[in-house]
């Protein structure tokens, strides 16, 4: 081993202090703006179309030259569809990458695992598509963009009642799932206020392969519809095998069973069955053609519910980062600048901006947040038939 | 009644696929007293060799292919999974095989966390969806009882690979060799068995066997990733512990009483006790009969 004398070694760290002292006083030009999703395991497809949005929202704002001349910067980490990895992918974001902001879950669960997180670190938090009401509640930081599941399971509860006409349903829940629980409770409540019949409420838990003996007993009560709030996998695989023991009653979704990849298990098992979505992709509104076109040049595949949530999530924050450099440049300095106290206010002034969006011209809608920082959306209901979807009927809150 | 029969139905065909799992464990522990871990991740590779080389044929995917093709995605399966067991058996178990039996145990669950990261690298975490080997129908028994055809297979090849298995265990040179091996190493290996190849083939036969589960539960149940051989593997454990350990027919028939069973617990009373009625009964027949229905049978052992 080679021995530095001491003036050698003195020497050496002088350099290098004098070295990197220019970095430290140098003004970092980037934004830093955290994301977590389910980019692999049983929802990925959540955690791609989000990711996906966010992207393409925020390269066309760079392209544009950014915010105020500052560049944005998306750090995106991997949950594998697992709230206790979505609470360390959260935790990572923002104590090691020092990020302002963050985007993400789409799945409760995660999104309320990360949620406390942000919250006491104030870091503001957007879930582009987390519908369960807890997940605002969690504190002032947390927001969102999409509408909640009271009015989501109170808007299936009418559509199979009045416009369906049925009156005996089933209801077959995830009980390891908040968002699933939580969307079973509101939509029986509605049905049962709307004089319809639960004649089964079975559940399953997420992972599960086999159904047939959860099935069974929902067929033996006759039901004439089968309510799932459940996901994308599992609900491909629940239909298909409803089917294989004779149970052909309509199947009704909610959000969960936004996915490319639905139609693709369940092939024609879903034929006749009903979902509500967060937009229309062939909405003629200009704004919805223009994303769904530029997403589609982009990836190659047009954009389901949850990448246009993203896109309108990333709006909304970067809105509100506009609004910042023009009431207060200086915090908005901050942003960019080493995570200190400037920087903490500049979030909570941020975090205000953010509870005062009001009319955002989203693709998913006109995006106000109400005093409890959720959205009030329209939503929409589509049919499934020969393997592909049609627009059935959109419904205002 | 009709809802009774159904679930005994369904319980039957989801069962066979623990059975066939829980010959693997069954074999191994006979013959080297060890519980194998890692075989419910073999069951997990099995389901994804089958997925590729369905793949590679274009079953399932190119519309009209012949069901016949669904046979060499089996065999295939079975061989890779037969190979791969032998390259457990000897890069894992032999060098330990003369350490206290706690060390084997712990190799094991070492093995079993292997194949399971190695599955999410390779494979990727994300579930799998098996193609359509086989044209799914549905078929009606009596009194409204519907089965479909993929179930009547996972039956049928279930049936077939465990009668095969006792013939080879009863009928055949190895077999007889396997037995000897079963009831005394040492005494054997004086009589001039070769104990090592006698181990490698059964690493080899139980492996393959938990491969033709893997390819069986990818036609019923057509969703797979590299964390499904988890719980069927645990189950599959207790299938052959309330069998009797060791013992061929009393995995036969754990595999098949633990099937039935838990679709008569989530059909009757909640999902929720799905995988706790697995625990459940491996407590009872620890308490009650620690040596399993048929383990008193010392002749049968392998």
């Amino acid at each position: 081993m080679i021995r530095f004398s001491k003036t050698i070694r003195f020497t050496a760290v002088v350099l290098l202090a004098m070295a990197s002292a220019p970095g430290c006083a140098k003004r970092e030009a980037e934004i830093k703006i955290g994301e977590y999703g389910s980019l692999t395991g049983t929802t990925a497809t959540f955690g791609i179309s989000t990711k996906n949005g966010i992207e393409l929202y925020i390269d066309n704002l760079n392209a544009q030259g950014g915010i105020g001349g500052k560049k944005l910067r998306i750090l995106v980490e991997d949950d594998q569809s697992k709230p206790e990895e979505a609470a360390t992918a959260v935790n990572k974001l923002i104590a090691q990458d020092g990020v302002v902001a963050v985007l993400g879950e789409v799945a409760s669960s995660r999104s309320l695992a990360a949620a406390p997180i942000c919250q006491s670190a104030g870091v503001p938090m957007i879930t582009p598509s987390s519908t369960n009401p807890k997940v605002t509640e969690i504190g002032t930081y947390i927001f969102r963009v999409c509408y909640i599941d009271p009015f989501q399971g109170e808007v299936i509860a009418k559509f199979a009642r009045n416009t369906l006409h049925l009156s005996k349903a089933a209801v077959f829940r995830d009980n390891k799932n908040d968002y699933s629980v939580g969307l079973a409770n509101y939509f029986s409540e509605s049905f049962l206020k709307l004089g319809g019949r639960i004649v089964s409420d079975e559940s399953y838990s997420e992972g599960d392969q086999d159904f047939k003996a959860q099935l069974t007993v929902i067929k033996a009560k006759r039901p004439e519809f089968i309510f799932i709030p459940g996901y994308y996998t599992e609900v491909g695989l629940i239909a298909r095998q409803a089917r294989e023991l004779g149970l052909n009653v309509p199947m009704l979704g909610g959000d969960g069973w936004v996915s490319d990849r639905l139609l693709e298990i369940a092939q024609d098992a879903l034929n006749g069955s009903y979902l509500v979505n967060h937009y229309w992709e062939s909405d003629p509104n200009p704004a919805v053609q223009e994303f769904v076109q530029s997403y589609r040049k982009r990836y190659g595949a047009t954009p389901d519910g949850l990448a246009a949530l993203a896109y309108d999530a990333a709006g909304v924050l970067t809105d509100a980062m506009q609004r910042l450099l023009k009431t207060d440049p200086k915090s908005f300095e901050a942003l960019s600048g080493p995570p200190n106290a400037d920087q903490k206010d500049a979030r909570a002034r941020l975090r205000g901006l953010i509870a005062a969006t009001r009319d955002y011209p989203g693709v998913t809608g006109r995006i106000s947040l109400d005093d409890r920082r959720n959205a009030v959306k329209t939503a929409v209901f589509l049919g499934i038939e020969n393997r592909g979807y049609t627009f059935v009927a959109t419904v205002e809150p | 009644m009709q809802e009774f029969f159904q679930q005994l139905a369904n319980g039957v065909a989801w069962g066979s696929i623990y059975a066939l799992i829980a010959l693997g464990y069954t074999m191994v522990y006979g013959i080297l007293r060890l519980i194998n871990f890692a075989h419910g991740d073999v069951y997990m590779v099995g389901a994804f060799a089958a997925y590729y080389l369905a793949g590679a044929l274009g079953v399932g995917t190119v519309r009209d292919a012949s069901p016949l093709l669904a046979v060499p995605v089996l065999l295939g399966a079975m061989l890779i999974c037969a190979l791969l067991g032998v390259l457990i058996e000897l890069f894992a178990y032999r060098p330990v095989r003369r350490s206290s039996r706690l060390t084997a145990l712990i190799t094991a669950i070492g093995v079993s966390l292997f194949l399971e990261n190695a599955g999410i690298r390779l494979f990727g975490a994300d579930p799998k969806f098996f193609p359509q080997v086989i044209t799914p129908r549905t078929i009606t028994l009596g009194e409204g009882v519907m089965v479909t055809n993929h179930q009547i297979t996972v039956v049928l090849v279930s049936v077939l690979l465990m009668v095969g298995l006792t013939l080879f265990v009863q009928r055949t040179r190895t077999g007889k060799a396997m037995r000897a091996v079963s009831f005394h190493r040492d005494a054997a290996s004086l009589m001039g068995i070769p104990v090592d190849r006698i181990i490698t083939i059964t690493f080899a036969i139980g492996s393959a066997l938990a491969a033709a589960a893997g390819f069986l539960v990818g036609l019923t149940n057509p969703k797979i990733e590299p964390l499904m051989g988890i719980m069927p593997g645990i189950k599959a454990f207790v299938a052959a512990v309330l069998g009797g350990i060791g013992s061929i027919p009393g995995a036969m028939i754990g595999g098949l009483l633990m099937g039935v069973s838990e679709y008569l617990v989530v059909g009757y009373i909640s999902s929720t006790y799905r995988d706790a009625i697995a625990f459940v009964i491996l407590i009872l027949v620890l308490l009650v009969k620690p040596t399993g229905l048929l383990g008193r049978n010392v002749a049968e052992k392998v």
